[in-house]
């Protein structure tokens, strides 16, 4: 498990998936120690297996373990294949010279991203049947990359949760014990990742939909900066809050795949035009940290104190605090420090997200693509009928409260409040930054629940 | 698509649904009478759903947890964000009219305050947000693509040219270009606005403020502008299986339209007479057409006005209840619009019946010349305006304003000035300036040394006749200036006489003359004829023929002279010298 590829390549087993439902608690699944992106490439390129060996391994594992899982809800085992045939033909026709560290890498795409030709719903009954013409820019600079796309990840319908329940197709379950949720709303991602059925996985955070889920799942997950990687193709929960990002194995596989989706976008406005950097260039082998190394010193780590202490669990803070020791053994200086705006944080977020919520969901209206209601006998029970049945009932409640939040009378009680806080939060989190290189928070209160 | 080894063991009925082959959405649905639309079926209700009514729909769980509360932060809220509204639309305040006013009888008198909202079609070549063709006419959906037709996951992105034009229009109209404006989303659920919001400027708009000077039956008028701003337009409805909306079966949808950009302009409530709102519209046309802004075409809806009518007791200072009127396809039905709705509003106030006056959309009928009733607003549409989280402020620099003031052509106001500057009568200068195209014809033609007086005329003479005849446009004839001014040059200096000068116009206008008129009136053998022997042997020609009347002239019927020039000129057909005939012919009438 720990050497070689991480789903058992070498010995023809799938070590490490082969769990079952009755022996699945307590047992083998364990997080992988060093980049399973890099150990893929090393074995394509030293032809040690070949890309559609290693996709269908994927693949198997898929068939074994998700019917227990339901991380996916769509596998395009076809396309998947055809894409590490064409990584196999161009190593055989051009040698291993063009191959880059993605090419012929499996990896599953959460459901609101889109990809070109395969079904993308969002989590939702009212994109059940919708293929998009055109991929994401993430995706695209994932194809481009040459990585292999298994299919697409089970989430909380619009990405409206953190248990992966609210999918309205199925509940998503924790790898490391199916009685858990895996969070979410990126749930099916961090579940695949967890179980072994794809090297990686593309999720989307816009209040924790990455952070949580990965935190549950026991793996690296990343919101980056707003901005940092296009929209594009992301399917808009909170426009101003949403942000595709990698969640892998490692710290150096999530790295891997943001160097590959990160940069400016001509088709996204709110792309950042500052030049990425090799965000896995800085980062040191475990093995070096042996012996006294302290390659952190002259860094100021803040633990922010809001976020510790009552209401958090105590394996939570203690696992916090044991970071913060880690960290300070490296040669750190960790601080407490104080943010007042935390508090305000999530009931400004609330109203943020559903206000931007209500509005960008107005364009599943049965009209153009999605479920229409049959049998409608005039416009508005054409509207209310194909929303109705399509969206399930916390996107509903959302829609509704961010509707309420902006209507006339309520807009500055609400909603330019909010903004207000936000600007606040900002000016709090720049502050602390310009003091510290980096804050650290729990991610979540407590571990997965069941 | 999808691999099935797991999904067909899965225990959820709902995930072996999801087994069946997908149907590929982008298709169109299937319909009967024109293709590529999108259809629904059938439609009985048209008026807009603003605010909630479509979002709030059926079967809501119970946990309704209750997120937002007012947040207790002490920054003041500011009224100013949706105060502004009302500011902008001061005409449209609500307001009964004075009821002793309206019992005092026929002596009082009523002013109407008539405010106009111009949507203008910007001259661009691909749409506000994605990069579609702009263009009319083509085929339905067929300009289309994910982004204007609000396809899950995608984004605007400005049009750059959009901006130039709207600070093109805003410079034209002497109107304050905002360094920092914003886009807001404008909420309402219709099936011709694809993501069920349109992308507009709410409280930050591109152009604050304005003037627009404006002649109306020789008096000088000034209107103001409140504002303008860009945004983008729905796609077009289309009601079939009836002529009109009320007994269609179904209606389809031509996205087309969806997404293509538009100025919306607001005047000022400074407009008091159907003359003055056409006058101002004629006018916004002619500005904004000469600037390249758009091409005005109201037939094909480039160019749609909206105008807000109220009446009061003059003198008063409280507006009236306002009424809009809709669907007025030139200016001249707007004008008979107004004038008809200021009748009916005073007529009812007359009558005691002011409170039948509500305020209400109402389109003008231009077959029976009246306005009808369309929908009766209940309350104020509630269009949830907020920020565009898609897209940034848009920065307008003061570098940028500069290069386009650089690039701003002649406005009308001041080709006026310079036309009256040159001698010509008011008359003449409204006739050449009306039409872009007129005045470029004409300052061609002056620029290469034509004398003003003969340029104009046969610019607003046989050339124009000729065009409204033929039914084009002055840009669309062949003939270029340098062959209008060579023309005029040669009945100048004698070469042609005017007479044949009109014949060949014809001609010349298609571009036969472009290689040089007097080769081609050589080639026609229409030179003028100066030789006096060969006038000499016409005139004997002439008078041999016609003795009766040479005896006539000779007893001293002298006004018989016309008659025999005429003859003795269409003998020549038309290319005798006049002045040289003249002088032959009287000395041989006389027996000289």
């Amino acid at each position: 498990m720990q050497a070689g590829l991480h789903n058992g390549l070498r010995s023809g087993s799938l070590r490490g998936l082969a769990f079952k439902a009755a022996r699945c608690k307590h047992t083998a699944v364990s997080a992988a120690k060093s980049s399973v992106i890099r150990d893929i490439h090393d074995k394509i390129t030293s032809k040690e297996c070949t890309a559609v060996e290693v996709t269908q391994r994927y693949l198997d594992a898929i068939s074994k373990t998700d019917p227990k899982i339901c991380s996916f809800i769509t596998v395009d085992a076809d396309q998947a294949l055809s894409q590490a045939r064409a990584i196999d033909a161009q190593i055989a026709t051009q040698g291993t010279e063009g191959i880059k560290v993605l090419s012929g890498v499996p990896l599953a795409i959460k459901d609101n991203i889109c990809t070109q030709g395969t079904r993308t719903t969002a989590g939702s009954q009212i994109l059940r049947d919708y293929v998009p013409t055109f991929d994401a820019t993430a995706v695209s600079r994932l194809r481009a990359a040459g990585a292999v796309f298994l299919g697409k990840t089970n989430m909380d319908e619009f990405g409206m949760g953190s248990s992966t329940e609210n999918s309205s197709y199925k509940a998503t379950r924790n790898p490391w014990d199916p009685d858990r949720v895996p969070g979410g709303s990126s749930g099916g991602s961090a579940a695949a990742v967890a179980a072994r059925e794809c090297a990686a996985a593309l999720g989307s955070d816009t209040g924790g939909s990455i952070r949580q889920p990965a935190h549950f799942c026991g793996i690296v997950g990343l919101k980056p900066t707003y901005g940092r990687v296009s929209r594009y193709g992301l399917i808009s929960y909170a426009s101003s809050l949403d942000v595709i990002g990698p969640m892998a194995h490692t710290v150096e596989d999530a790295a891997l795949l943001l160097n590959a989706i990160a940069g400016a976008d001509a088709h996204d406005a709110t792309s950042s035009g500052q030049p990425t950097v090799d965000f896995a260039a800085g980062l040191l082998p475990a093995a070096s940290l042996q012996g006294g190394s302290r390659p952190l010193a002259g860094r100021r780590i803040g633990l922010v104190v809001e976020t510790l202490g009552e209401g958090v669990a105590p394996e939570i803070d203690a696992a916090i605090r044991a970071a913060a020791e880690h960290l300070e053994s490296l040669g750190a200086v960790v601080e407490e420090v104080s943010m007042l705006t935390f508090s305000l944080g999530l009931p400004a977020y609330y109203v943020l997200a559903l206000s931007e919520a209500s509005s960008n969901l107005s364009r599943y209206d049965g009209v153009r693509y999605g479920v229409r209601t049959a049998g409608a006998a005039d416009l508005p029970s054409m509207f209310c009928g194909s929303r109705g049945e399509g969206l399930g009932g916390e996107v509903k409640r959302r829609i509704l409260m961010g509707t309420y939040a902006l209507s006339a009378g309520y807009y500055d009680a609400y909603y330019k409040r909010a903004q207000q806080v936000r600007t606040l939060a900002q000016r709090e989190m720049n502050f602390a930054l310009a003091s510290f290189d980096a804050l650290l928070t729990p991610t979540a209160p407590s571990p997965a629940y069941r | 698509m999808q691999s099935s080894a797991w999904a067909a063991s899965a225990p959820a009925s709902r995930c072996a649904a999801l087994l069946q082959p997908l149907p590929h959405k982008l298709a169109p649905k299937p319909f009967t009478a024109v293709s590529n639309m999108y259809h629904f079926n059938p439609l009985t209700t048209v008026a807009p759903a603003p605010g909630a009514a479509a979002a709030m729909c059926s079967s809501l769980g119970s946990d309704t947890s209750l997120f937002m509360r007012p947040l207790p932060l002490s920054a003041a809220s500011s009224p100013a964000l949706w105060g502004q509204r009302v500011v902008c639309r001061s005409a449209a305040t609500v307001a009964p009219p004075t009821q002793t006013a309206a019992s005092a009888g026929t002596e009082v008198e009523y002013e109407a305050i008539i405010g106009i909202e111009c949507h203008v079609q910007l001259l661009t070549r691909t749409k506000a947000f994605c990069s579609c063709p702009s263009e009319f006419g083509s085929q339905p959906n067929s300009n289309v693509c994910p982004v204007c037709l609000g396809h899950p996951g995608t984004l605007p992105v400005l049009n750059a040219e959009m901006v130039t034009l709207a600070v093109r229009a805003g410079l034209a109209l002497g109107s304050e270009i905002a360094r920092i404006s914003k886009f807001d989303r404008k909420q309402y659920f219709y099936p011709d606005l694809p993501k069920g919001y349109q992308i507009s400027q709410y409280d930050e708009p591109i152009c604050t403020g304005g003037r627009l000077e404006v002649e109306v039956d020789g008096q000088l008028k000034s209107f103001g502008i409140i504002r303008a701003h860009l945004e983008e337009d729905a796609g077009k409805i289309v009601y079939a299986g009836a002529d009109r909306l009320s007994g269609a079966d179904y209606s389809l949808v031509d996205f087309n339209r969806a997404g293509v950009p538009l100025l919306e302009i607001v005047s000022a409530p400074d407009m008091r007479s159907g003359r003055d709102a056409a006058a101002y519209g004629e006018e916004l046309r002619r500005v904004l057409r000469t600037c390249g802004v758009t091409d005005g075409n109201m037939a094909e809806g480039s160019m749609r006005v909206d105008v807000n009518v109220s009446v009061r007791p003059r003198g008063s200072t409280v507006f009236g209840t306002r009424v809009e009127i809709k669907n007025m396809n030139s200016f001249s039905n707007m004008q008979k619009a107004i004038d008809f709705e200021i009748d009916r509003q005073v007529s009812l106030l007359r009558a005691g019946r002011g409170s039948d006056i509500v305020q209400e959309t109402r389109l003008w009928d231009e077959i029976k010349l009246v306005t009808n009733t369309m929908r009766k607003k209940e309350g104020l549409a509630d269009y949830r305006y907020f920020p565009e989280p898609d897209l940034p402020p848009l920065n307008v620099s003061d570098e940028f304003i500069e290069q386009v003031k650089a690039s701003m052509p002649e406005l009308p106001a001041a080709k006026r000035a310079r036309y009256l500057s040159l001698g010509l009568t008011r008359g003449d200068v409204a006739v050449l300036t009306d039409e872009i195209a007129t005045s470029q014809l004409f300052d061609a033609v002056l620029a290469l040394g034509t004398a003003v007086k003969p340029a104009a005329n046969w610019i607003q003479g046989d050339i124009m006749a000729y065009c409204k005849e033929a039914k084009i446009g002055m840009d669309a004839l062949a003939i270029t200036p340098a062959t209008l001014a060579e023309m005029v040059s040669l009945i100048e200096n004698g070469t042609i006489s005017g007479k044949i000068a009109k014949d060949i116009l014809p001609d010349l206008l298609q571009g036969k003359g472009n290689k040089g008129v007097r080769a081609y009136i050589e080639k026609q053998g229409l030179l003028m004829i100066s030789d006096e022997a060969a006038i000499g042997a016409m005139v004997d020609k002439v008078l041999e023929a016609n003795q009766k009347q040479l005896q006539e002239f000779r007893a001293g019927k002298t006004k018989l002279q016309g008659y025999f020039e005429g003859q003795v000129m269409k003998e020549s057909k038309g290319r005798v010298n006049p002045g040289l005939m003249k002088e032959i012919l009287l000395r041989k009438l006389n027996g000289e």
